[in-house]
């Protein structure tokens, strides 16, 4: 924290005031709301109030068979889509014990970093609109929208993409996939180092986030952050490292880490995360190796939708997995699976007793530490303050409130 | 027509109904409630690439009071049912609500306990957009179907 | 993945405490009377051995009708960024039980433990901030025990004015 950084004291002995910010508010983007007690312009008590997004995630997910949860898991994290789906299939793979060819590690791979890209530029753009930066917003906003212009061409939605499967893919990336992604990435450079001459060096932007917003590394640990946010203040913790799934072993990357512990640097360290995303993006494209992307076993994955209209033993696949009593039913037992999601680790929880539907899936919300540190981290500032926190923290009320 | 119009073109005539039907058309303001998924296309369809600037309907206010366009992005439970009616309670006349996704709609995937299902159980609504989330193009094409309903109705003032 | 770290380090450390153990698909897991969960706990935090700096994930399970000794599971996941291990912890409740709290050893614990406790029911004894989390004030019943209607109907909360806020 800077030495000359304002530290409210309430020396005037002002009498405090409750105000409530939200649950519909400006820079809440995302339904959230804020209850502080403010003397003057300082905050000295806060409180946040969460679940206006509750949804019932388990209750659906627990009412539907294993294989439907996707669409529930694609509405978690709605700005990552499909780290949430590979995470959840992960999760049921390792329940099920079953692995995916390694073409199809690679697919999810890939995917799973365009998807980091594009949460980090929206959290970032959100949070520079915020702050008055209303040109990074639409230069961002281009980035992302190359990006899921490229995934709709493939997987025919723009957001909620539901692509993966118990097992494998929807289908197989396409020929042309790399060049078009080559395309992107290269444009993709090019808006990061926009965004850079925008933001990192811009007096206001610092003055804003630099010494904000600090949280102790012992702080966050307690609380339970992780990703870009623990990496911030300066502890080494990702899990496509620590414990590496899909692909991750084979990429050269590297793990940013910044030790500021405030609001610059969880912007800042989401900005080296593109471009680490970039790297590993255009690595698993060269690597792409050939083979399926499913895992062959019929009583596991599901079978091209060309099958199941072209051919009687591809709809007789289609209803053995889906329809009336048949499905997928995972021997009965526990797991918990994490994968380092846009905003840190995004664990699930499976409990399987050998039903067509999960006894229990819990997801880990990665937001949801964060969003219970926030009072600690507005409450030595100002309102002005209160918004870069809020816009650091990347929270996302799908996955919060679930 | 046996009128005369002695300044060509410089002058046209119309209906006062028509006419103010055109300029409220052209200038809605909306106050995006945005909650959840639908929240991202809603950000590209006012971003550039989709440009909601063309219908006049681009700078977001943040406060009902300056609104008349009710823009409910995303899914409304209960827990924030009484919030929704209390922005549209702030909100003047003429008012316009679009139900932005399946889930404003009708509930969406979400049937279960804890999810409003139509945000017109709260309030009225002039326009459903489908989708979930909703395309940029159907959000559009539901601003200019709007635009059609509001020049087409009759203005109170 | 197969060799077994943390359960035999804790079966020394415990003993009798360790009720039962297991390591399906890898994940290694050990269940603890309520009672002695502080201590586990706190053991596991500070222990050099163990060092569980993170508690990722707190939730709990409802075994209505699946002849359980108890009705539901608490279940706790640890990390530990020394080692590099994961461990699961549970503990089996009845209805009505209380669990002592863990949000004194880990701030994280609050809000999970809030959410828990509105969901499924269960009391934890000395939590400092016993509110609900997700649900709001008017709601009825706990929506994530396996006896609970999912499509229950809620009626619409008209209004809420200051002082009523959630």
């Amino acid at each position: 924290m800077s030495e000359e950084r304002y530290i409210p004291r309430n020396d005037l002995n002002i009498e405090t005031m409750q105000i409530n910010l939200g649950p519909s508010h400006p820079t809440t983007h995302g339904i959230i709301q804020m209850d502080l007690q403010v003397a003057g312009e300082d905050i000295i008590e806060a409180d946040v109030i969460i679940g206006y997004l509750h949804r019932g995630f388990e209750k659906m997910c627990e009412a539907h068979n294993w294989n439907q949860a996707v669409i529930y898991t694609d509405r978690l994290n709605y700005v990552s889509p499909l780290i949430n789906n590979v995470g959840y299939h992960l999760a049921v793979e390792k329940l099920m014990d079953i692995e995916v060819p390694s073409r199809g590690q690679y697919v999810r791979m890939v995917l799973s970093e365009i998807m980091r890209i594009c949460d980090h530029q929206t959290a970032l753009a959100a949070a520079a609109m915020e702050l008055g930066g209303f040109t990074p917003f639409l230069y961002l906003m281009k980035g992302r929208e190359l990006w899921w212009e490229l995934l709709e061409r493939v997987v025919g939605a723009r957001v909620t993409t539901s692509f993966t499967r118990i097992g494998g893919m929807v289908a197989d990336l396409p020929d042309w996939f790399a060049a078009a992604a080559e395309d992107i990435l290269l444009e993709t450079a090019n808006i990061n180092r926009e965004v850079h001459t925008l933001l990192t060096r811009n007096r206001i932007f610092i003055d804003r986030t630099r010494g904000v917003g600090y949280i102790s590394p012992e702080d966050a640990i307690s609380y339970g952050f992780t990703g870009p946010m623990l990496r911030s203040c300066g502890i080494e913790y990702d899990v496509r490292v620590a414990a590496p799934y899909l692909a991750y072993n084979d990429i050269d990357f590297e793990i940013p880490i910044l030790t500021n512990c405030d609001v610059y640097d969880r912007f800042y360290i989401r900005l080296l995360e593109i471009d680490q995303s970039c790297r590993i993006i255009k690595q698993g494209l060269a690597k792409l190796p050939q083979g399926p992307v499913n895992h062959l076993d019929k009583n596991i994955s599901l079978p091209p939708k060309s099958e199941v209209y072209g051919s009687i033993e591809g709809l007789m696949a289609h209803f053995k997995l889906l329809m009336n009593d048949n499905g997928v039913r995972p021997e009965a037992g526990e797991v918990y699976h994490a994968i380092e999601a846009a905003n840190g680790e995004l664990g699930y929880y499976l409990v399987s007793t050998g039903e067509l539907c999960p006894h229990k899936c819990r997801v880990r919300p990665t937001c949801m530490p964060f969003t219970q540190a926030l009072p600690q981290m507005i409450k030595q500032g100002m309102i002005a303050d209160v918004v870069p926190c809020f816009g650091s923290i990347n929270m996302i009320g799908g996955e919060l409130d679930r | 027509m046996a009128v005369e119009n002695p300044l060509g073109d410089a002058v046209i005539t119309t209906k006062l109904d028509a006419f103010i039907g055109w300029a409220r058309k052209w200038s809605m303001f909306p106050y995006p409630f945005v909650t959840a998924c639908c929240g991202m296309e809603y950000m590209s369809a006012s971003a550039a690439r989709y440009d909601l600037d063309r219908f006049g309907a681009a700078w977001p206010r943040f406060t009902p009071r300056q609104a008349d366009l009710l823009l409910v992005v995303g899914t409304i439970n209960h827990k924030l049912s009484p919030v929704l009616k209390r922005v549209y309670d702030q909100m003047c006349d003429p008012r316009y609500v679009v139900a932005f996704g399946a889930c404003t709609v009708s509930g969406g995937p979400y049937d279960n306990y804890a999810v409003v299902q139509g945000i017109d159980n709260i309030i009225p609504v002039d326009m459903y957009i489908p989708g979930c989330p909703p395309r940029p193009e159907t959000v559009l094409d539901a601003v200019i179907k709007l635009q059609a309903k509001i020049q087409n109705s009759p203005q109170e003032m | 993945m197969s060799e077994l770290l943390t359960i035999p380090l804790l079966q020394e450390l415990f003993g009798e405490t360790i009720l039962e153990s297991h390591a399906h698909r890898g994940d290694e897991t050990v269940i603890i009377p309520p009672q002695s969960l502080e201590e586990v706990a706190t053991r596991l935090q500070q222990d050099e051995r163990l060092r569980f700096e993170f508690l990722m994930d707190l939730t709990a399970v409802d075994y209505l009708h699946l002849d359980r000794p108890k009705r539901f599971e608490v279940v706790y996941h640890f990390y530990s960024l020394t080692h590099n291990r994961r461990l699961r912890v549970k503990v089996r409740v009845d209805d009505g039980e209380p669990v002592p709290t863990l949000a004194l050893l880990w701030k994280t614990a609050d809000w999970f433990e809030r959410e828990t406790a509105e969901m499924y029911g269960i009391k934890f004894a000395g939590h400092p901030d016993p509110r609900p989390l997700l649900l709001y004030p008017e709601f009825k019943g706990y929506p994530l025990r396996k006896d609970y209607d999912q499509r229950a109907s809620h009626p619409l909360v008209e209004s809420r004015r200051k002082g009523e806020s959630a």
